[in-house]
C-alpha cells in the first residue's frame, strides 16, 4: 500500500506491507533509529512518537494508519541545534543512564504537559506509567518533567513541539534548579 | 586561566553521553545495517526437556526471503563447541556441554533449535513457523530440592545428578574464626529461618542485539554487550578464531544490570552463520526472548541460623544454599554464590561461619549475575535474621545492629569470612538515616497505630549494609579458582592541539564514564573537562581490559586512569624542563602548568604537547610520545555501606503495601560526581524493591514461563515508585587513591530487605514474622491470615 506521511518535517511517500508497524517504517525505511523497539506487547512505550501531535506507541500502530498524518520523533525536536525543553530538562535534572527509554520517555513527557501545563509529582508518575526505566528509578525523570513544566509557559499548547524558534531560545534553560 | 581552578572530581557536571541519547542519535547495536547483510531468527524450544527426534527444514527454506535455515548438524557437525563457563568454583564441578543450538536433547523452554537467516527480519521471523521439529518428552524437574532427592529426573542424563557442585567456606577451618557448630550447640538463643530469593529478570531494556561481517580483514562482532574484552577471549577460545582476527565492539547498549555479561550462543552462532555464507548478519532478539533465554538471577534457597547471647551479642552464623543453575552454567554463575559467601556476616562482628552452596540444575534459563551478583542474597538474609533476633530478644532492631557492628575506630577490621574492610563509619550513616527519617516519632506513629488498631499499619524496616566492591584483586579471584584477573586498564593520549584522548577498558552502558572519566583527568592534567574525549567499548582501540561489572569501573578502572596520568606528566616534564632551560627537579606541575619554582616561567601541559608532536627541540635522546598506559590491579576491595530505612504502611484489610519513606545514607567513599552516584543509588533502590514488592519469574509445572512479557513481569513504573531521600557520608576508601567504593550494586543490595523488614515490621504483632518475596497483597494478606489463626 502507498502511504504519504511527514516525518520530522518531511514528507515521505513509500509503499509498504499492510502489516508493516510504524516503529519499524520509522526505523528501518527511514532511518529514523532514534526511536527504539523494547517489547513486543506495548508495555514498555520505548517506541513512542507523536502521531498528529498527540503520543502513540509506534510498535502497536501499523504504517498505514499514519497515512496523511504527522509523525514526531524524538529526532524532530530540537530546532537549529537548540534543544526542546523537555530534552533540556532531560539532561540537566540527570532524568537518563543508558538513555534505551529515554525518546520514549520524552515523547510522552511532552504529551503529558501538553494535557497538563504543571502536573504535580503523582500526576507525573501516573502520566509516564506506560514508558519503563530500568536504570533511573524514575526520581529525576519525574524531577526532569517538572522542570520542564516550571521552564515552558502555561498552555504551551497541544503540540509543545510546535512551540517557534524563539520560544525554545527563550525558554531554553541556561542552569538547573527548580523542579522538585 | 588561573593555576587554581576548582578541581573537577567532586563536580556535579551534567553528563556529556547525553546529547546523543536525548537526540535519538545513538549507536544501539540493532541500528547497524550493513550492506548484503542477513537477518537471524531462531526457532526456540516450547518445551522443558525433550528429545529431539527431528527437524524438517524443507519447507522453511522454500519461504520468500530465506536465504538458509541451520541446525546444529550444520554449524557444529561434530559437536565440538560448549559454551565457556569461567568460573569452575571446585576441581570436581559439573559442566555440561552447552552447544550453541541444541543437537538432540532441549533442557529448558526456550533453548534454540534452528536458526534463518533471511533478507528481512520479518522474513525470517515469518519462515521458523515452516520448521517442523519433532520431540520426544522427557521427565522435567524444576525444584531445586526435588532435583536433589533420590531418584529425581535427571537434567543431563549423563551427568549422573542434578548436583553441580558443593562450595564451602568454615572460619574453624580457615583459620578466620571459631567452630559454628559449637557456637551453635553453646548459645543462649538460636533462630532458624529458610528465606527463598525469588528467580529475577535482569530486564535491560535495549534488547540484546549482535551483528557480525566477516567480510573484513577481522571478523568484526557489534553486540549489545557489557564485555567487549571479555566477549573478546572468549570467541577466540570457544570457536578458534585467532584473538587477533577478531574485533569486538559495544556500541551505545542499553543497560545490563549483570544480564549482558555474557557470552551468548546466539553471539557463537551468528558468527558461525556469517562466515558460512560469507555475508553480515544481524540478530536482535524481541522481549519474549529476552524474558525466556537471557539469564536471570537469584533463585536461592537460604537456611540460615544464628545463635546470640540473650544480651544480644550474635556468636555464630550458618548459612547453607541451594543455588539453581538452571538448565546449564553460565559464563560466571556458579561463582554468584560465592560473591555472596564473604558477605553474609556483613558489618557485624560475628565470632563463628559456615557456608556451604550446593549448585543445582533444573530444567529452567540459566541463572548468573544479577545486579549486586551473590552480595544482594547475603545482606537480605543477614538483616532479615538481625531483625528477627531482635524481635526474639525484645530489642529494637537498631540497637542489636550497633551492639554487633564493628566500630568507627576498630578499622580496619578482619571479618570471620576472612576480607579486610579497610575503611567504614557505621554509627555516622546510621545517625544521618535517623535524623532523616525521624525514627523516634515513627516509632511512636506505629505504636499509637498498634493501639487503635489501625486498619492501616505503620511498619520501619533497617538494613545496615556494606559490600564488597571494585571487582577484584587478581590474586583473590585466582584463589575462587575464577578464570581471569580483575585488572583494569587505561591509555592517555596527548594530541598535538593539547586535546586528550582518554582510552578505557571499562565498558559503560549507562554508567556515565565519559563524563567522570574527563572529570578525573581534567584534574590529574590540568586541561579542561571539555577537551578530553573518553573511547571504551571497541577492541580496535581498547584492546585490553576487564569490562564494566560488579561496581568495579571507577575503583579500578579510574585508578588506571590516575596511573596513567601520572606517567603522562613523567613524560612531559623533562621537556617542560627543556623548554623552560631549567633542571627537572627546580618544577612544579599545578593546574595545567609547569612552573620554575618561586618564578612565573611556566609552560603548560598542552604546549608541551605540541612541543613533543613537533619534535624540533626536545632533550637529547627522547623518545617523542607523552602518551602512557597503565594497569591497575587492587590489593583489596572496597567496602562501601551505608543505612537504609524504609516505612511502610500495610493494609491489613487488603495486604497492599506502600513506601511511604524511604531514607538511605550511603558512604561510597569520595564522589567524583554527585549527579551520577545519586542517579546509581535511585536506579538501585529501585530494583532492589522491586525484589522486595513486584517481582518474580514464573514457571508452570510444565517448565514454561508464565512470566514471559512485560504484561505479566512486573517491572515497577514510575507510579510504582516512591520518592527516595539520599544523603552520603564519606569515609575515603584506603585501597585506591582516590579515595573512591564503587555505587553501582549499592542500592539494589540495600534496599530489599529494608522492605521487607518494614512490612513485616508492621504486622509482627499479628503474629507474622516471614512473608516470601515479592510481598504482594496476596501473599501479605495471607500471612496476616495465617499469623492470626
Ligand atoms: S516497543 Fe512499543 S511499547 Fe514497547
Ligand atoms: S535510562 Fe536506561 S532504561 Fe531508562
Amino acid at each position: 500500500m502507498r502511504i504519504t506521511v511527514s516525518v520530522d518535517g518531511t514528507k515521505y511517500t513509500d509503499d509498504v506491507e499492510p502489516r508493516m508497524l510504524l516503529v519499524h517504517y520509522l526505523r528501518e525505511r527511514l532511518g529514523k533509529t532514534g526511536t527504539v523497539v523494547g517489547c513486543d506487547t506495548s508495555n514498555c512505550g520505548a517506541c513512542t512518537v507523536h502521531l498528529d501531535g498527540h503520543s502513540v506507541k509506534s510498535c502497536s500502530v501499523l504504517a498505514v494508519q499514519a497515512d496523511g498524518c504527522e509523525v514526531t520523533t524524538v529526532e524532530g525536536l530540537a530546532r537549529d541545534g537548540r534543544m526542546h525543553p523537555v530534552q533540556q530538562a532531560f539532561h540537566d535534572n540527570h532524568a537518563l543512564q543508558c538513555g534505551f527509554c529515554t525518546p520514549g520517555m520524552i515523547m510522552q513527557a511532552i504529551d503529558l504537559l501538553a494535557d497538563d501545563p504543571d502536573p504535580d509529582e503523582n500526576a507525573v508518575r501516573h502520566g509516564l506509567e506506560g514508558n519503563l526505566c530500568r536504570c533511573t528509578g524514575y526520581q529525576n525523570i519525574v524531577r526532569a518533567v517538572r522542570d520542564a513544566a516550571s521552564k515552558m509557559a502555561p498552555g504551551a499548547g497541544p503540540v509543545a513541539e510546535q512551540v517557534s524558534d524563539s520560544e525554545i531560545t527563550s525558554r531554553a534553560p541556561s542552569h538547573t534548579g527548580g523542579g522538585s | 586561566m588561573t593555576a587554581t581552578a576548582e578541581p573537577e572530581v567532586g563536580k556535579a557536571r551534567l553528563r556529556k553521553e547525553d546529547a546523543r541519547l536525548i537526540t535519538g542519535r545513538t549507536r544501539w547495536t540493532d541500528n547497524i545495517t550493513l550492506p548484503g547483510m542477513l537477518h537471524l531468527a531462531v526457532l526456540r524450544s516450547p518445551m522443558a526437556h525433550a528429545r529431539i527426534v527431528s527437524i524438517d527444514t524443507s519447507a522453511a527454506r522454500d519461504m520468500p526471503g530465506v536465504v538458509a535455515v541451520l541446525t546444529a548438524t550444520d554449524l557444529d557437525p561434530d559437536g565440538e563447541i560448549g559454551m565457556p563457563c569461567a568460573w569452575p568454583i571446585t576441581p570436581d564441578m559439573r559442566h555440561p556441554r552447552r552447544p550453541v543450538l541444541a543437537a538432540t536433547e532441549v533442557n529448558f523452554a526456550g533453548e534454540g533449535v534452528a536458526v534463518v537467516a533471511a533478507r528481512s527480519a520479518a522474513e525470517a521471523e515469518d519462515a521458523l513457523e515452516h520448521i517442523e521439529v519433532e520431540y520426544e518428552d522427557l521427565p522435567v524437574v524444576l525444584d531445586m530440592e526435588a532435583a536433589l532427592a533420590e531418584g529425581a529426573p535427571l537434567v543431563h542424563e549423563d551427568l549422573g545428578t542434578n548436583r553441580s557442585a558443593l562450595w564451602v567456606f568454615d572460619s574453624g577451618e580457615a583459620g578466620t574464626g571459631g567452630d559454628v557448630e559449637q557456637a551453635i550447640s553453646d548459645a543462649e538463643v538460636k533462630l532458624t529461618r529458610r528465606f527463598r530469593q525469588q528467580r529475577l529478570i535482569p530486564a535491560f531494556m535495549e534488547p540484546r542485539s549482535t551483528v557480525v561481517d566477516p567480510t573484513g580483514p577481522q571478523l568484526t562482532v557489534w553486540s549489545s554487550t557489557q564485555i567487549p574484552h571479555i566477549l573478546r577471549v572468549m570467541t577466540a577460545m570457544t570457536l578458534g578464531v585467532p584473538e587477533h582476527k577478531l574485533r569486538v565492539v559495544a556500541p551505545d547498549v542499553g543497560g545490563g544490570f549483570g544480564g549482558k555479561i555474557a557470552v551468548l550462543p546466539e553471539e557463537m552462532m551468528a558468527a558461525l552463520v556469517a562466515r558460512k555464507l560469507g555475508k553480515p548478519v544481524k540478530w536482535t532478539e524481541s522481549r519474549s526472548d529476552a524474558m525466556l533465554t537471557a539469564h536471570h538471577g537469584r533463585d536461592q534457597i537460604q537456611d540460615i541460623t544464628i545463635s546470640a547471647t540473650r544480651d544480644g551479642m550474635v556468636t555464630g552464623l550458618k548459612v547453607d544454599l541451594l543455588a539453581d543453575m538452571g538448565a546449564y552454567l553460565g559464563l560466571v554463575g556458579p561463582g554468584v554464590p560465592l560473591l555472596g559467601a564473604f558477605m553474609f556476616n556483613a558489618i557485624y562482628k560475628i565470632p563463628a561461619y559456615r557456608f556451604a552452596c550446593t549448585n543445582v540444575f533444573t530444567n529452567k534459563t540459566l541463572t548468573d549475575a544479577y545486579r549486586g551478583a551473590g552480595r544482594p542474597e547475603a545482606t537480605f538474609a543477614i538483616e532479615r535474621m538481625m531483625d528477627e533476633l531482635a524481635a526474639e530478644l525484645g530489642m529494637d532492631p537498631l540497637e542489636l545492629r550497633e551492639k554487633n557492628w564493628i566500630r568507627h575506630d576498630e578499622f580496619p577490621f578482619t571479618t570471620v569470612a576472612g576480607l579486610t574492610y579497610d575503611s567504614g563509619n557505621y554509627e555516622a550513616a546510621t545517625e544521618r538515616a535517623k535524623q532523616l527519617f525521624d525514627y523516634d516519632g515513627l516509632r511512636r506513629e506505629q505504636q499509637a497505630r498498634r493501639a487503635s488498631n489501625d486498619p492501616v499499619q505503620l511498619g520501619i524496616g533497617i538494613s545496615t549494609y556494606t559490600e564488597m566492591c571494585g571487582l577484584a584483586p587478581s590474586r583473590v579471584l585466582g584463589s575462587l579458582a575464577y578464570g581471569a584477573g580483575g585488572w583494569e586498564s587505561a591509555s592517555i593520549r596527548m594530541l598535538p592541539t593539547g586535546k586528550v584522548e582518554v582510552v578505557t577498558g571499562s565498558s559503560a552502558h549507562g554508567q556515565g564514564h565519559e563524563t567522570a572519566w574527563s572529570q578525573i583527568v581534567a584534574d590529574q592534567l590540568g586541561v579542561p573537562f571539555e577537551d578530553i574525549e573518553v573511547l571504551h567499548g571497541d577492541t580496535q582501540f581498547s584492546p585490553k581490559g576487564m569490562d564494566t561489572y560488579g561496581s568495579r569501573s571507577l575503583a579500578v578502572g579510574g585508578t588506571a586512569l590516575v596511573l596513567a596520568a601520572r606517567r603522562v606528566l613523567d613524560k612531559a616534564k623533562p621537556v617542560a624542563a627543556h623548554m623552560l632551560e631549567c633542571s627537572v627537579d627546580d618544577m612544579e606541575f599545578t593546574g595545567g602548568k609547569f612552573t620554575v619554582q618561586g618564578t612565573d616561567q611556566s609552560v603548560g601541559i598542552q604546549d608541551v604537547a605540541l612541543a613533543v608532536f613537533a619534535a624540533h627541540d626536545l632533550p637529547d635522546g627522547y623518545e617523542a610520545s607523552l602518551d602512557s598506559d597503565a594497569t591497575f590491579d587492587p590489593e583489596n576491595f572496597s567496602y562501601p555501606h551505608g543505612t537504609h530505612l524504609c516505612a511502610t504502611e500495610v493494609d491489613t484489610e487488603t495486604g497492599r503495601v506502600s513506601i511511604r519513606s524511604y531514607v538511605c545514607v550511603d558512604d561510597v567513599g569520595k564522589v567524583v560526581n554527585p549527579l551520577i552516584v545519586e542517579g546509581q543509588i535511585h536506579g538501585g533502590l529501585a530494583q532492589g524493591i522491586a525484589q522486595a514488592l513486584y517481582e518474580e519469574a514464573v514457571h508452570d509445572e510444565s517448565g514454561t514461563l508464565t512470566t514471559g512479557t512485560f504484561a505479566d513481569y512486573y517491572l515497577p513504573s514510575a507510579a510504582d515508585m516512591p520518592t527516595f531521600v539520599t544523603d552520603r557520608t564519606e569515609t575515603p576508601s584506603t585501597t585506591n587513591p582516590l579515595g573512591v567504593k564503587g555505587v553501582g550494586e549499592a542500592g539494589t543490595i540495600a534496599s530489599t530487605p529494608a522492605v521487607v523488614n518494614s512490612v513485616i515490621d508492621a504486622v509482627r504483632h499479628m503474629g507474622v514474622d516471614d512473608i516470601e518475596m515479592p510481598c504482594s497483597p496476596m501473599r501479605v494478606w495471607q500471612a496476616i491470615q495465617g499469623g492470626a489463626r
